[in-house]
């Protein structure tokens, strides 16, 4: 085998790209920058997470789910139900010096039940909803916000006999986590969801999906399962959802059903992958930086202008950016194309003229 | 106990003939214009607080206040759809694309208008009192504002029923729902007609609004709800289908009481879904429209 082929420097290019920003994410809460940057970075991740696993079912089979913000509460709720339960029985036995380490593990493992629990109900409702046609399925997914919102409030009052949960530790009544292992923990489900928003692409899966999205009887026709691949596909997106939904319940602190289920974590990632663009795989993520960064900035300047500006950016994405802002990469590629190739011709021209 | 299911049953239609007539004018829109105006709400809400200002401001009574508020929503309205709209129907390749880019531009719409009424009226609850007078029937005290505003609901269903379906210009617009193309080739204006469906359906938004305004508490955030009612109420019903709007209307404001009555407020969206599911297991095709 050749191996300089193999080291060809354009094939490298993406890969190592990718591998240096890993080393600076990997290594960034060590800059010694103030906590806001931290922050703002996880928030970073929370939302290219929520925009990619969104476009990694809505994108290709065209299907717009509006069910986002209710799994992302459902991976709050896991999270704040188990906590509860080990309060009570752990927690409370152990010396005060090992409690964040045993917090600790104990948030990587809700993160993976706040997965588990988003997939299996997303399962359950993908079987019943799915069947449903373009439209209808947004208008479902869209009440199921205020179904499972009102429902969960009617259980907290009427069973549990609370509106709200807090979760802080027991005795010193800190937050569960520290800003660096939330952020750590949501770079691990950010780069899960990369790694399987990519491999989707490729896979069976992925092209049984897009089919479903060009013409779906067609599909069907062509032997595609159509209900599993739906079900399936929107299964594995709810399971990042509800992974990253875990590890925001400690950041959170005070959960209640109006804060788990909010109707702008089902908005925002729509925004955010249309705006980048779905075409590309970092498009949502480019979208979900961009809009999260300006989310913080008009919060503080102009609060009042901020949904207004959404609104407005939302309604000239679809009306001049089809495909959002990767969408723009071709034109802009044959654009300068032509340029050169004119720049080129000039050149040519005029040294003719001089001989 | 006849008292307590007459007066149940009473409220239920209350609640239900508003919930009809939002209904009916987000049933226009998706079956004319083919907009799922998930801003639809925030039509109700704009109408709502125009009538307070009309009524508080300058004095104007609030059922006299349909000829200033319906107007100017019905233009607003009809001029959304002949720009925005229009250019996103010109550019789709496909009705399904259309649906979807018009869902997400509608939504746009929902937090440009929300944000917009924030600025003018702020994020205090308002309220006015209008006809705020107790009238006695089979042993409750029901208040003249929510009874008016029953009434005015079914006859506004009622005329806007027989233009549908008597009138030339509902004619164009039952074709333009149809088959825009056909429509268009018969001799129809379909960019006007479908406008004109999107402007009627916020017009029959604010008479809505301006009905709720009367007994309800306003505040910028109340269009929302309204507007999942809306679509529950339509998928019930049929997509299309205004008598269908009409009975499914009544039938979630009934239900919503019952509900409301025996267990929980808080419970009627919960079981509002729970019908809407039941329906979807036992008879997906009904639910699944036109196809």
């Amino acid at each position: 085998m050749d191996v300089t082929r193999l080291l060809k420097p354009r094939k490298l290019l993406v890969p190592g790209l990718l591998f240096v920003l890993l080393i600076f994410l990997v290594t960034f809460p060590f800059y010694g920058l103030p906590v806001y940057y931290v922050v703002l970075f996880f928030t970073f991740f929370l939302f290219a997470i929520l925009a990619m696993s969104w476009a990694m079912f809505s994108g290709p089979t065209g299907y717009m789910s509006l069910a986002t913000a209710v799994f992302l509460g459902v991976g709050i709720y896991t999270t704040t139900i188990l906590y509860s339960f080990v309060k009570r029985d752990i927690l409370s036995t152990l010396p005060v010096d090992a409690l964040q380490p045993v917090v600790t593990v104990f948030l990587i493992g809700a993160v993976a039940a706040g997965g588990l629990v988003s997939f299996i109900f997303a399962l359950l409702i993908g079987l019943v909803t799915l069947r449903l046609k373009g439209v209808y399925f947004t208008i479902f997914t869209f009440g199921l916000i205020v179904f499972v919102m009102q429902l969960v409030l009617f259980l907290e009052i009427h069973i549990t006999g609370t509106r709200g949960r807090s979760l802080i530790l027991p005795g010193t009544g800190a937050p569960l986590a520290g800003t660096t292992t939330i952020y750590y923990i949501m770079l691990g489900i950010l780069i899960a969801t990369v790694v399987t928003a990519y491999f989707i692409r490729r896979s069976r899966l992925g092209l049984a999906m897009q089919c479903i999205g060009g013409n779906e009887e067609a599909a069907a026709h062509m032997g595609v399962d159509t209900t599993r691949v739906k079900v399936l596909s929107f299964a594995i997106s709810a399971a990042f959802m509800g992974a990253v939904g875990a590890i925001m319940a400690p950041r959170l602190t005070y959960i209640d059903p109006g804060i788990a289920f909010n109707m702008l974590y089902s908005f925002m990632p729509v925004l955010m992958a249309v705006f980048g663009g779905m075409g590309k795989l970092y498009g949502p993520v480019i979208g979900a930086v961009i809009f999260t960064y300006l989310q913080r900035t008009l919060m503080t300047e102009l609060p009042q202008y901020y949904m207004l500006t959404f609104g407005i950016i939302l309604i000239i994405c679809v009306l001049f950016l089809p495909g959002g802002l990767v969408g723009l990469i071709p034109t802009l590629r044959s654009r300068l194309g032509r340029l050169t190739v004119k720049l080129r011709k000039g050149r040519e021209a005029r040294q003719h003229a001089n001989t | 106990m006849t008292e307590t299911i007459l007066r149940v049953l009473i409220y239920g239609l209350l609640s239900g003939g508003i919930y009809a007539l939002i209904s009916m004018g987000l049933n226009l829109q998706y079956g004319v214009a083919r907009v799922l105006n998930i801003a639809h709400g925030e039509f109700i809400m704009v109408a709502a607080f125009l009538t307070y200002t009309l009524y508080i401001g300058l004095g104007i009574n609030p059922l006299l206040s349909a000829a200033i508020s319906g107007p100017l929503l019905f233009a607003l309205a009809f001029a959304i759809h002949r720009t925005l709209f229009k250019s996103l129907r010109t550019r789709a390749p496909s009705q399904g694309a259309f649906e979807g880019n018009s869902l997400l531009a509608a939504f746009g719409l929902l937090f440009v208008i929300q944000s917009v009424a924030t600025l003018i009226w702020g994020t205090h609850v308002r309220a006015y009192t209008y006809l705020n007078v107790g009238v006695d029937f089979a042993g409750t005290t029901y208040t003249a504002n929510r009874l008016v505003a029953f009434g005015v609901a079914l006859g506004v269903s009622a005329v806007f029923y027989f233009f549908v379906t008597r009138s030339r210009l509902g004619k164009a617009i039952r074709a333009a729902a149809q088959d825009p193309a056909t429509a268009g080739l018969m001799g129809v204006n379909i960019n006007q007609v479908l406008a004109l469906g999107f402007g009627l359906g916020a017009l029959l938004a604010s008479l809505a609004g301006l009905l709720i305004s009367m007994y309800n508490t306003l505040t910028t955030g109340m269009g929302l709800p309204y507007t999942v009612i809306a679509l529950i109420v339509i998928v019930l019903g049929g997509l299309g289908s205004i008598p269908g709007s009409l009975i499914a209307g009544l039938i979630i404001g009934i239900t919503g009481e019952i509900v409301a009555t025996l267990w929980d407020p808080s419970l009627s969206v919960v079981v509002y879904y729970g019908i809407f599911l039941l329906l979807l297991l036992l008879r997906p095709a009904g639910i699944l429209g036109k196809r």
